[in-house]
């Protein structure tokens, strides 16, 4: 650690003049594409506050003139967005409990219990991964079609309640962890399950905590598996209904402060998490690190 | 009493236990992806329509011909499936170079020691690879219309900007007619009159279009900060010593990033190129909120298209056999990333976010 933080200084004070005209280059090109990459949020933010006329009119500028929350007030008011936030949030948290729950389950299955079968499993989820999700669309259709449960919170929810990527990050974590700490709990008595309930799964919580942010963004995000589970205006999550009032529903009229602002509160929750679990996430993996 | 008995038993135990572990997720994934997979394949076997099940006995069989149409017969469906395929391929051939060039280059400047705010910057270009790709094309489709951002941008500098998304202008024909070498309005007899798998050389040459490279601009914007940050985790892999040594050799900032850091990133690169060849063959969701393939058929790329021939169009087999096509090339470039990185342990395991903060 020591090290790391010493050695910065010595080419830095060797060549001043230099380092300082390339210190200003750094600069001013981080400065530039950190604007290219959060202006375009600002100018949402912005437009979904603005008049028609004017986000027509002066689309760059970061302040409305006036200041109007007339498209919020027909997002709730004129489109199914109050029903579509309440989908999301229902195929989000039961999707993001069960992957969190069911891959680490598996994931703990294949790192450490002795079973016949584990290596083809372990291949297989593996195998799994590489499959691109958009070539699954006619098929997934075709099987919740032959099941019934098409159009349903069933097809929202079920298809997707585990993933092949959560369990392989599982069960690389439980691979690192100690034996030693298992065999104390057996030897104490505890059933498989009670081990893995109540002594691995809570040293498991940098992971648990990876997994949890993939899956809530992941899920929140869905939009392909959408198209093909679900037809119904009322089983619409979040991105098929933005999608839907951008290509259909609202007819070929511009209307971008509506459609800026559908967009603007459908990425509010995941950028939170994102802002909140950043440097959580971050010091959280540091100390899972140290602990080895 | 329980003592013995799981004493006796505990291997026993561990077994049944196992599979009742992993039984969720082999059900799972069986029911939703391995059954459909083969469901899929007797689809794009047979002619179904879309009417009731797909496994009765009066859907027709029809062989491969849902597949010989895509490559060897003359009509709609295989200019359709070509065009989608060049469109496609000029996409990759621009996204892939351009997101590794820039995440390599935001990585590097990032990393550099002495910078303050280092974890500002970093989240400010990972933020829009968090994003929804719905939201995010919402948004780049107020960017780039008419009287949008852009426009009114270039509008500053005197240029008036395209009609971007009503544009199907090929870059590589605008290109050759702004050199003068040739009239887009008459394109070349030799270029036109023959022509490979159903489309003319000509069409072949035509560069994505205007409205393609919106698409591009957009998903070159939203992947960078990903790849960004494997190139980061890298990057703080690199021994200190060796840059050093190359200090004290006298070895100038280009000389050290091209003989001491490139080299040693060479895994990296390979791992970013590789990720990105596969997914951009995949590209779906901005398409869909964006284009739908429009205009002029510019922006169909093959997993659009097979959705569409089978949601709009009912020909089921036809885009179930569009799917394994793509799915096969897929799997290629998968299987020859594997191949190429099946002993390189060197490589940072791809992460939401670099576990590494010695130097933050």
């Amino acid at each position: 650690m020591s090290v790391a933080a010493d050695r910065p200084r010595s080419p830095a004070r060797r060549d001043g003049g230099r380092t300082l005209a390339s210190h200003f280059v750094g600069y001013a090109v981080l400065v530039f594409f950190a604007l290219v990459f959060l202006y375009p949020f600002v100018i949402q933010l912005a437009n979904a506050f603005k008049s028609e006329p004017d986000a027509a009119a002066n689309p760059l500028a970061p302040l409305p003139d006036p200041v109007t929350t007339a498209a919020f007030t027909r997002i709730f008011e004129g489109t199914g967005f109050p029903r579509w936030v309440a989908n999301s949030l229902v195929v989000t948290t039961v999707v993001t409990a069960g992957r969190v729950f069911l891959d680490s389950l598996a994931g703990y299955a294949l790192a450490r219990l002795h079973f016949r079968g584990r290596a083809a499993v372990t291949g297989a989820v593996v195998a799994v991964m590489a499959v691109p999700g958009v070539v699954l669309l006619i098929p997934k259709f075709l099987v919740l079609n032959q099941l019934g449960i098409y159009n349903s919170y069933t097809a929202l929810i079920l298809p997707v309640i585990v993933d092949a990527a959560g369990v392989f990050i599982m069960r690389q974590f439980f691979v690192s962890v100690p034996v030693s700490v298992e065999e104390a709990a057996r030897i104490d008595g505890a059933g498989v399950f009670r081990t893995f309930w109540s002594v691995v799964l809570p040293m498991a919580r940098p992971a648990l905590i990876t997994l949890t942010i993939l899956s809530f963004q992941g899920s929140w995000n869905e939009f392909p598996h959408t198209l093909v589970a679900v037809q119904s205006p009322e089983l619409f999550t979040l991105p098929r209904g933005v999608a839907d009032l951008v290509s259909g529903s609202l007819g070929a009229g511009s209307q971008y402060p509506l459609k800026l602002g559908a967009a603007l509160l459908a990425t509010i929750p995941v950028a939170v998490i994102f802002l909140v679990f950043q440097r959580h996430f971050v010091r959280g993996a540091a100390e899972g690190a140290s602990k080895e | 009493m329980f003592g013995s008995r799981r004493r006796g038993g505990i291997r026993g135990n561990e077994a049944v236990a196992g599979w009742l572990f992993v039984a969720p997720v082999v059900v799972i994934l069986g029911l939703f992806l391995l059954l459909p997979i083969l469901m899929a394949l007797w689809v794009s076997l047979s002619g179904w329509n879309g009417q009731g099940s797909p496994f009765r006995d009066d859907v027709p069989f029809v062989g491969a011909d849902n597949y010989t149409r895509l490559f060897t017969q003359d009509g709609l469906a295989r200019e359709n499936f070509m065009t989608s395929i060049r469109n496609n391929a000029y996409y990759v051939l621009l996204v892939v170079p351009a997101q590794t060039v820039l995440a390599l280059g935001l990585a590097l400047v990032v990393n550099r020691r002495v910078l303050r705010g280092r974890s500002f910057f970093r989240t400010a270009f990972y933020f829009p690879s968090v994003t929804s790709s719905v939201a995010i094309s919402v948004m780049f489709l107020f960017l780039f219309a008419n009287t949008g951002a852009v426009n009114s941008l270039l509008s500053v500098f005197g240029l008036d900007g395209p009609q971007w998304f009503a544009d199907p202008r090929g870059l590589l024909h605008l290109t050759l007619s702004g050199l003068g070498l040739v009239d887009p309005a008459h394109p070349p007899a030799a270029l036109t009159d023959s022509g490979l798998l159903g489309l003319s050389w000509w069409e072949w040459l035509s560069g994505p279009s205007v409205a393609m490279s919106t698409i591009i601009i957009l998903v070159v914007w939203t992947t960078s900060g990903t790849f960004m940050l494997m190139f980061l985790a890298a990057l703080q892999d690199v021994p200190v010593q060796l840059e050093e040594a190359s200090l004290i050799d006298g070895a100038g900032p280009w000389q050290r990033l091209r003989y001491v850091t490139l080299p040693l990133l060479k895994p990296t690169m390979f791992l970013v190129i590789t990720l990105g060849l596969i997914s951009t063959w995949q590209v779906f969701d901005q398409i869909y909120v964006m284009s739908q393939g429009n205009p002029a058929k510019t922006t169909l790329t093959p997993a659009y298209l097979s959705y569409r021939t089978a949601f709009k169009d009912f020909e089921y087999g036809s885009g179930a056999a569009i799917s394994f096509v793509l799915f096969l090339l897929i799997v290629v470039l998968t299987l020859g990333q594997r191949w190429v990185m099946r002993d390189r342990d060197r490589v940072p395991r791809t992460r939401l976010l670099p576990t590494r903060t010695r130097r933050s």
